[in-house]
This record gives structure tokens, C-alpha cells and sequence, in this order.
């Protein structure tokens, strides 16, 4: 088993706000990242994949076609947007470091779901470079 | 949903590699520069990874604050800008970073406010890291 990473940036801005939460609430929670006006993040995606190199190319995954799924499926819907204004999945979820990596793997899953043997296996976030979370999948 | 969240720190330290269970020879045989007298120091990164349900409320593993605050005060306030020798954790253990990193893991292990420790990473230059999932309780006196 070989484990291959993708990495990828894109830009984008977010506000912590949970609308069943007083005011007070969520600036207590949320602190800073509570102002409604929002604020943003130069983010890093890490996308691994885990699987046997194929015999005849050598590749766990073609890295080219993993980076088009990641620009189709990632980078197009959260490059340069406002996360909790235009992006589907958080206007339910708050758009955190951890709510961010879950949501890119749901939106890669599915494509990788089609490989032969190799499975995605980790989506790490890096919201700035001290700041990261990461999701595996049901555990 | 059950989710990680990661944190790096750092932290700047001195420390000289020697036991007194070899002869000096043996001592920079074994240790090599890290065996000079009077010691050296690094900055060192501590990378921090949590793991536990996502909070429906917060939509947070654990809280940045709340880690900040414990990893300052159980291990930033204790080691930066410190000789790590002279530690009383390393009274009887050499520092270096495979030991460090194991004493910042007992450290967290049980002080975290919510979520579980999954690993300590402690990055000694930028080409050397050392990480741990786990420690030994009894492998591990801290004072």
C-alpha cells in the first residue's frame, strides 16, 4: 500500500455564526471569527489517496486526472467565494477548519469511489499554516 | 462526526545529549556534536493533533483557545526559552527530541478539554521530526 498526497490552495472567506445561538453565544464561542462581515484564509487542501501502485504505470493514482477532480469537485465551488454565502453545504454547517474537510471529502469521494483499488484516504485542511484539520471517513 | 484538529507551536530550547551511563568517549562517540559541553539549541515546532466528534454546536473538534491555553501553560510556559537539561523531567533522561516529544504527549494526554490526544510531532530542525501516538505511563515519571 502506497499513500499519495495532492495539495492544492485556494482563497476564500468565512464567519463562525450558529443561528440557534444568541449573540453573546456565539461571541463567546466564536470570538473574532463570530464578525458577521466575515474574514478570510489563504487555505491548503491535502488529498491522499492509499492503493497499490498499478502494474504497468506505476501510479497509486494519475496525479493529472486527481487534479482535475480537485479543481472540478473542491476548488471551483470555494476558490475566491464566501463560504457560508456560496457554497450549499454551509448554509447548514458552520464553514470550520473540520466542517471544511468534511465537506471536500463528500464532494471528492464519490469520483474516487470509481478507481480500481485506490481509496481516498485522508482530506487535511490548513487554514493557515499553525491551523489544520483533517477527516478519514467513517471511523 | 468524528474529526481531527491540528496545531503547530514553537518553541526555542537549549540542550546537550550526554548520559552518565557512558564514559565520555562513548559519550561523543554516540552524540557526536550534540555531546559539546556547553549545548546548543533549536526551535522546535510541536505539532499538536486532536481527534474527536465534531461539536453540533460549534461545529469544532476542540476549541483553538482553549488548547492554546493548555499548551501554553503545560508546555510552552515550562520549556521555552529553557535548557532543557536542567528540567526535572530530564534529570534522569537525556533530551533529546524522541524523549521531548514523549514527555510533551504525557504533558497533553490527560489535559486536554475536550477531544483525545492523537499525536505529538516535534519537528528539531527542518529536517528532523519525531512523532508519538502513545507512551508507556510507567516509562514516564512527570514532574
Amino acid at each position: 500500500m502506497v499513500e499519495l498526497t495532492r495539495r492544492a490552495t485556494f482563497s476564500a472567506s468565512h464567519f463562525y455564526w450558529n443561528d440557534a445561538w444568541s449573540a453573546e453565544r456565539n461571541a463567546q464561542a466564536f470570538g473574532r471569527c463570530a464578525n458577521r462581515n466575515g474574514h478570510g484564509h489563504n487555505y491548503t487542501l491535502e488529498v491522499t489517496v492509499a492503493g497499490t501502485p498499478d502494474p504497468v504505470t506505476g501510479f497509486v493514482v494519475d496525479l493529472k486526472w486527481l487534479k482535475d477532480v480537485i479543481e472540478r469537485e473542491v476548488l471551483t465551488a470555494y476558490d475566491h467565494r464566501h463560504l457560508n454565502l456560496e457554497v450549499p453545504e454551509f448554509k447548514s454547517a458552520i464553514p470550520t477548519a473540520e466542517n471544511v474537510a468534511i465537506a471536500a471529502w463528500k464532494r471528492l469521494e464519490p469520483s474516487l469511489a470509481g478507481l480500481k483499488t485506490t481509496r481516498l484516504r485522508r482530506v487535511r485542511v490548513y487554514e493557515t499554516p499553525e491551523i489544520f484539520a483533517e477527516y478519514r471517513g467513517e471511523e | 462526526m468524528k474529526a481531527y484538529f491540528g496545531r503547530r507551536y514553537s518553541l526555542s530550547a537549549s540542550h546537550r545529549l550526554h548520559t552518565d551511563a557512558l564514559s565520555e568517549e562513548a559519550n561523543r562517540s554516540a552524540y557526536g556534536k550534540c555531546n559539546n559541553p556547553h549545548g546548543h539549541g533549536h526551535n522546535y515546532v510541536i505539532e499538536v493533533l486532536a481527534r474527536g466528534p465534531v461539536d453540533a454546536g460549534t461545529g469544532m473538534v476542540i476549541d483553538l483557545v482553549a488548547l492554546d491555553e493548555v499548551m501554553r501553560t503545560r508546555v510552552l510556559d515550562r520549556f521555552d526559552h529553557t535548557n532543557l537539561n536542567l528540567d526535572p523531567v530530564f534529570e534522569n533522561r537525556v533530551p533529546t527530541t524522541e524523549n521531548l516529544c514523549k514527555v510533551i504527549f504525557g504533558l497533553l494526554k490527560t489535559s486536554l478539554p475536550a477531544a483525545e490526544l492523537d499525536y505529538v510531532r516535534v519537528e528539531e530542525t527542518e529536517n528532523n521530526f519525531f512523532q508519538c501516538w502513545d507512551i508507556d505511563e510507567e516509562d514516564l515519571d512527570l514532574r
